[in-house]
Formats: C-alpha cells, sequence, structure tokens
C-alpha cells in the first residue's frame, strides 16, 4: 500500500497514525506501506493519478482502490481496502 | 499588479494582457485575456470550450513565447492531440519542445473512498510541478468541475477549488478554466463565484436546424470589452471570432472606375463603369442574367490581372464555369491562372453568421480586389430578413474598407416588385442594376435598367439584355407610340419601321421622276407652240409682204397716172409722192413695232 503525503500536516500524520492502527489490528505482519511525500517527489503524483491528500492507494489485488481522507473513519476504511473487520469475521 | 496599482491610487495603467492568439477576440476584449489572472470560459457541450482554452495554450507557445500547462479532466493527450491535429496543432511536437505540458486527470468515482478529512495538494503539486518544469506562464483547466464528479464532499472542494485559484493568481499564471453551463446559471457549479476577473460565454445555438457559435464577454474586470455577441466560427485554423462592431462609416471613397465587363453599360455609367470599391446590388427575376452579370464583371476583372473572388451560393464552380462558356465567357482559365477563386458552400451549410464569417476569411486569405456574391438571397433560408441585412451590412463594410469592389445578385419574386429587394438591401447599395423580364407576343426578354448609382451620371433609359454565344449584348430597345419592345416584337418592329422607309423613298423616287416627265412634257408643248408660231409668223410677214407689193404697184399706178395727166415731176405732186412712199414704209415699220410689243411672251418662249 502506498500512501501519498504532502509534508507535515496534520491531516498527513493523522492518516498515517490512523493506517498503522489499522493495518496492525487487522492484518499484522502481512501488509506493507510506502509513504510518498509529493513535496519531495512531485512528478510521482502523475502516476497514481492523485489529486486529494493524504491518498491511500492499494495497488493489490486489483482492482486499485483510492482512499481519500485522513482514515479517521475506520469502517470506511476497511471497505475501501476489502478487508472484513476482524471483529465480525472471528 | 492592477490591483495593487488601484490600492495605491488614480493611476491608470492599463491591465496587462495576455493575448490569446485567437483571431478577433483580442479586438473584443481590447488586448488579451487579463494576464495573471484566471479567467472561466463556459458554455455548453460542443461549444468549443476545450478548443478555446487548447488554442489559447498554443499560440501563446508558438508566437508569445509563453509555454503552458494543460490539465485535461476528461479527456486524455492522445485524445487531445489527435484532437486539435486536425486544426493544425502540433501538441506532440510543443510537448516535445518543452512548450507545453499535458496532463490528463483521471478521476474514477468507483476508484475512491473517502475516509475523513482531506485537500487537494495532490492537484497543486502536480500542477506546480508542470508548471515549474517548463516555466509555464499559461494554464487551462479543462474541465475543473470534473472534481466535482469524482470527490462527494463538496464543501471541502469548493474551499479546494477557491484556494486553487487564488493560488494560480499567486504563481502569476494566465489561466483559462472551462466550466460547462449550467441551468439559468453560467456554471452548472457556481463557477463564477471563484473566478471572476473575466468570464467568456460560449453558446451553440439552433436556430431553424442551422447552427451558429457565439461568444459574449460577459465580465471582464478592469477593462473595456465589448459586449456583443459575436459569432465566432471553428475551422482548419482553430476559432476565428467575428466582431461586429469593429467596423465603422469611415472607409475611404476610391474615384478610380472599373469596368463591369460589358461595353455598353459602362456607357451607361457615364462611360467608364463603377467606382472602385462600390458595392454593387443586381437584382432580377429567375433567369434574368444575374450570374452571368457577376460572371462578366469576374472576367474583366481578371482581364485586367486583378484577383477576383467568387461566393457561388447557389451553383457549383464547374456548373459556373460551364454555364458561362455557352456566352463566350472563360472563366476556367482565369482560375488556373489563379486570378480567380471559387468559393462555394450552400446557405444551409452553416448558420448566416458563419457564412459572412467563412466569407470574409476566405476574403482575408485571397485578399481579391474583385468579390461576386451569387446570390444573397440564398442567405435568407438561413436568417431572418433583419439579421440578413444586419450581416450583409457587416459584409459590405468589411468589403469597402478593403476597396474591394463588390457585386451582389439578389433573386427578385415578382417583376413588379421594383422597389423591394427581399433583404432590404438596395440602401446600402451604391450602385442597383435592375434585371427584368418583358413578356409580350408570347416571347420573354430580358431589359436592364439602371436604376441608381451614387455619384454619377447614368442612363436612364432601358436596354435589352442579350445573351449570346458571343457573349452580352445591350441593344437599344424600340421606343415609339406602341410603348417599349423588345425581342422579336422589337425586330417586327424594326422590320417594318425599315419597310416603310423604304416605301417612303420610292415614293419621293416616284414623286421625282413624274416631275420629270412633267417638265419633258411642257418642253415638248413649248417647242410645238414654238413651231406653230414660227408658221404663223412667216404667214404673217408673207401677207405684209404681199399688201407691200400691192401698195407699191398702187403708188406706182399713180404716179403713172400723174405722169400721164402731165404733173409737174418736180411739183408738189413728186414730192409728197416721195413722201407718201416713205409713209407706208414707216406705216409698215409701225405694224412692225406693234406685232412686236404683243409677242413677247411667245419670244421669250423661244
Amino acid at each position: 500500500m502506498r500512501l501519498y503525503v504532502a509534508g507535515q500536516t496534520p491531516k498527513c500524520l493523522t492518516a498515517f497514525s490512523n493506517l498503522k492502527k489499522i493495518c496492525e489490528e487487522h492484518m499484522a505482519g502481512r501488509y506493507r506501506i510506502e509513504v510518498i511525500d509529493l513535496l519531495k517527489n512531485p512528478q510521482l503524483a502523475r502516476g497514481d493519478q492523485i489529486l486529494a491528500i493524504p491518498t491511500l492507494v492499494r495497488k493489490l489485488p486489483e482492482p486499485v482502490r483510492k482512499i481519500i481522507g485522513d482514515l479517521s473513519d475506520t469502517e470506511r476504511v476497511l471497505v475501501g481496502l476489502d478487508l472484513r473487520p476482524l471483529k465480525r469475521g472471528s | 499588479m492592477a490591483k495593487s496599482s488601484g490600492r495605491l491610487g488614480p493611476t491608470r495603467n492599463e491591465l496587462p494582457k495576455s493575448p490569446t492568439g485567437i483571431k478577433g477576440l483580442d479586438d473584443v476584449t481590447g488586448g488579451g485575456l487579463p494576464k495573471g489572472r484566471p479567467s472561466l470560459v463556459c458554455g455548453s457541450a460542443g461549444c468549443g470550450k476545450t478548443l478555446f482554452a487548447l488554442e489559447f495554450l498554443a499560440r501563446g507557445a508558438l508566437d508569445h513565447n509563453e509555454p503552458g500547462v494543460f490539465m485535461a479532466f476528461e479527456e486524455t493527450a492522445e485524445e487531445l492531440t489527435q484532437n486539435v491535429a486536425s486544426l493544425g496543432i502540433d501538441l506532440d511536437d510543443l510537448v516535445a519542445r518543452g512548450k507545453l505540458v499535458l496532463d490528463h486527470v483521471h478521476i474514477e468515482r468507483s476508484e475512491i473512498q473517502q475516509t475523513g478529512e482531506y485537500d487537494l495538494d495532490g492537484l497543486f503539486i502536480r500542477l506546480e510541478h508542470a508548471i515549474d518544469s517548463v516555466k509555464a506562464k499559461r494554464v487551462a483547466l479543462d474541465t475543473v468541475e470534473a472534481l466535482f464528479a469524482g470527490f462527494p464532499d463538496e464543501m471541502i472542494l469548493r474551499a479546494e477549488l477557491r484556494r486553487l485559484f487564488r493560488w494560480l493568481k499567486e504563481k502569476g499564471v494566465t489561466a483559462v478554466i472551462t466550466a460547462e453551463r449550467g441551468e439559468g446559471t453560467l456554471t452548472r457549479h457556481g463557477m463564477e463565484e471563484y473566478v471572476a476577473d473575466c468570464v467568456i460565454l460560449l453558446d451553440h445555438r439552433v436556430n431553424d436546424q442551422v447552427s451558429t457559435r457565439r461568444l459574449r464577454v460577459v465580465k471582464y474586470r478592469g477593462s473595456l470589452h465589448g459586449t456583443n455577441e459575436y459569432p465566432f466560427l471553428i475551422d482548419d485554423d482553430g476559432i476565428t471570432v467575428m466582431p461586429i462592431t469593429s467596423l465603422g462609416l469611415d472607409h475611404p471613397a476610391p474615384t478610380e472606375r472599373v469596368s463591369t465587363g460589358i461595353e455598353r453599360l459602362d456607357f451607361m455609367l457615364g462611360g467608364k463603369g463603377f467606382y472602385r470599391g462600390s458595392s454593387v446590388l443586381v437584382t432580377g427575376g429567375a433567369g434574368t442574367g444575374k450570374s452571368s452579370t457577376g460572371a462578366l464583371f469576374v472576367d474583366a476583372a481578371c482581364g485586367r490581372g486583378e484577383t477576383a473572388l467568387y461566393v457561388a451560393l447557389e451553383e457549383s464552380p464547374h456548373q459556373i464555369k460551364r454555364n458561362m462558356g455557352s456566352i463566350g465567357v472563360n472563366l476556367g482559365r482565369w482560375e488556373k491562372k489563379g486570378l480567380l477563386h471559387f468559393f462555394a458552400a450552400r446557405p444551409t451549410a452553416y448558420g448566416l453568421e458563419m457564412h459572412v464569417a467563412v466569407i470574409q476569411k476566405a476574403i482575408e486569405q485571397l485578399n481579391p480586389q474583385v468579390v461576386v456574391i451569387d446570390q444573397v438571397t440564398n442567405l435568407e433560408a438561413v436568417g431572418p430578413t433583419h439579421d440578413v441585412k444586419l450581416a450583409l451590412t457587416r459584409m459590405i463594410d468589411f468589403l469597402k474598407s478593403r476597396r474591394i469592389t463588390a457585386l451582389f445578385t439578389s433573386l427578385l419574386p415578382l417583376a413588379d416588385e421594383i422597389d423591394h429587394t427581399d433583404v432590404g438591401i438596395s440602401s446600402l447599395m451604391d450602385v442597383w442594376i435592375m434585371l427584368r423580364n418583358v413578356e409580350s407576343d408570347g416571347e420573354r426578354n430580358r431589359t436592364i435598367y439602371i436604376l441608381k448609382s451614387r455619384g454619377m451620371s447614368h442612363s436612364n433609359q432601358a436596354r435589352e439584355f442579350i445573351l449570346s454565344s458571343r457573349g452580352v449584348e445591350l441593344a437599344d430597345v424600340y421606343l415609339g407610340p406602341e410603348g417599349v419592345l423588345t425581342g422579336a416584337a422589337r425586330a417586327a418592329r424594326v422590320g417594318r419601321d425599315k419597310a416603310e422607309a423604304l416605301t417612303r423613298r420610292q415614293e419621293v423616287e416616284r414623286r421625282r421622276r413624274e416631275l420629270e416627265s412633267k417638265r419633258a412634257a411642257l418642253k415638248a408643248q413649248v417647242v410645238a407652240l414654238q413651231a406653230e408660231f414660227e408658221i404663223e409668223e412667216a404667214e404673217v410677214l408673207q401677207s405684209i409682204e404681199e399688201m407691200q407689193l400691192k401698195e407699191s404697184v398702187l403708188a406706182e399706178g399713180r404716179s403713172e397716172m400723174a405722169r400721164l395727166r402731165g404733173a409737174d415731176p418736180d411739183g408738189p405732186t413728186n414730192r409728197r409722192q416721195r413722201n407718201g412712199q416713205e409713209g407706208g414704209a414707216s406705216e409698215q415699220n409701225r405694224e412692225k413695232a406693234g406685232r412686236a410689243k404683243a409677242g413677247p411672251g411667245r419670244r421669250a418662249g423661244r
């Protein structure tokens, strides 16, 4: 998964911590997060068609999903990532 | 800059402008779009927004050395390149030369899941990166409203857009933002709230199944601008806006004359033809020879080595060339020499404004000295009379300002309505030539009049207009007690006149002969009388002689008697005798004189 951010804005920091929490909770050890700072690599925005910040892009499995916002709505993040909440699944 | 100057005080600095390079638009806006500010171009689907934005960038990159960034939210770069290649703009080349960045922003609603607060920094960063990579001065966003479809939270979007436009201003780039037109509003999502410096509205209207594109500058802060709706067209050269009001009534009036191509018509127009730069209207019913007049005019112009444009709204160029061949006018040779150009289009091919625009454009490209438009009545098929008149006024102004002599042909529905041209344009024209069909004795004959010709003496006579394989001839019509006669009636009348003249000549001849013979007869009579007189005279003389003889015999007898009586020979008797003899002679003389007195007439006759 790639998380696109632009500098150390509060929104981006919130998003990163939220993502970390969700991943640890639901798929511990089975994920990889790549954080891309567009301020440092602006040319990368074109490739994944990034407009909104922060954006989480799930490349695999297909189809590509984009989750925008600070990821504070865990339900929606899980739906967006096509993950079933662990609690309900167990 | 204008903003700061406004704050500083009454420095009347002109608002800096960025020329669009779009023909005509810079006239309307007084120089272009506001430099360093965003402008909004709105309009409904298919009215040319994307093309407008692209042309703005391409012209800037090519002509003004201002690189640009095109951010497309709807079409991909490949699609855009293909779309404008037909307009002669090579986007690939511009991109390769580092003059242009094409960035396609793909937004797929289904891929996006919103999970909280976000902003559009990604877009900003992309745009900034693109701008910085080519040092762009111009930016186009086409159409930014696509964001509304892709992102769910409108509140955030609106705030972000507001930030985007402010940011663009700060960047100092001249931006064109396109937006879809909404119901009752300029744009569907109220974009005009954010971009308020310059708003241009594009419109694509269909009237009577004919479409016309129009452009209007709705708003232009800090600058004067044309407020009308200007028709514009999209063709091989991109967008062309036709400013309506940029033409005034201050065109020069040349005194040079040009031939009409018909010798006798020149003669009717003060002997020299039309003024250069004048507008000529040729009206007439069907088949009165309007096109032929136009073709002859063109033929004469090309013969002088001038360039001519024949705008055919009715017939195809081939048809015109063939038909004019039948009256001995070979237009094909001028076309081959490059002097004559045809421009043919069906009136219904596009709207009225478009027609005018297209014709004007053709004229601008060719720069001819002579233009024939055959025929303007057809334009009525695509616009109301009022509009046609306006359009033609503009056309005439345009032609006059370029010193082009123009001949318009117009169809008159009925020959009786002399003062009525269906588009009411006669008052705009300098010369009005009327062609009429005169029907009589089972035939129709063409006549030609000059109804008006400003600024020159012209003939008030009607002429018969004869089209033959040798060309056009103008013949005098027959004017007589029976009225104006043309064609066969004229020929018959002329024949009859000839016969009458012959008869009259014969009559004179006869009279003269009669007189001769009378004189001869009289002469003979005189001779006869003379002869008679001579006979009479001879007789009379003879009788006189006889009488004298008798007298002398008597006198001799008396003297013999006296001698016998023994009278003194030297006596008075003798003397008397001598006297008597003398008296007799004098008597004879007297008689002669008397006769002479009586007969002077006879003697004169001799």
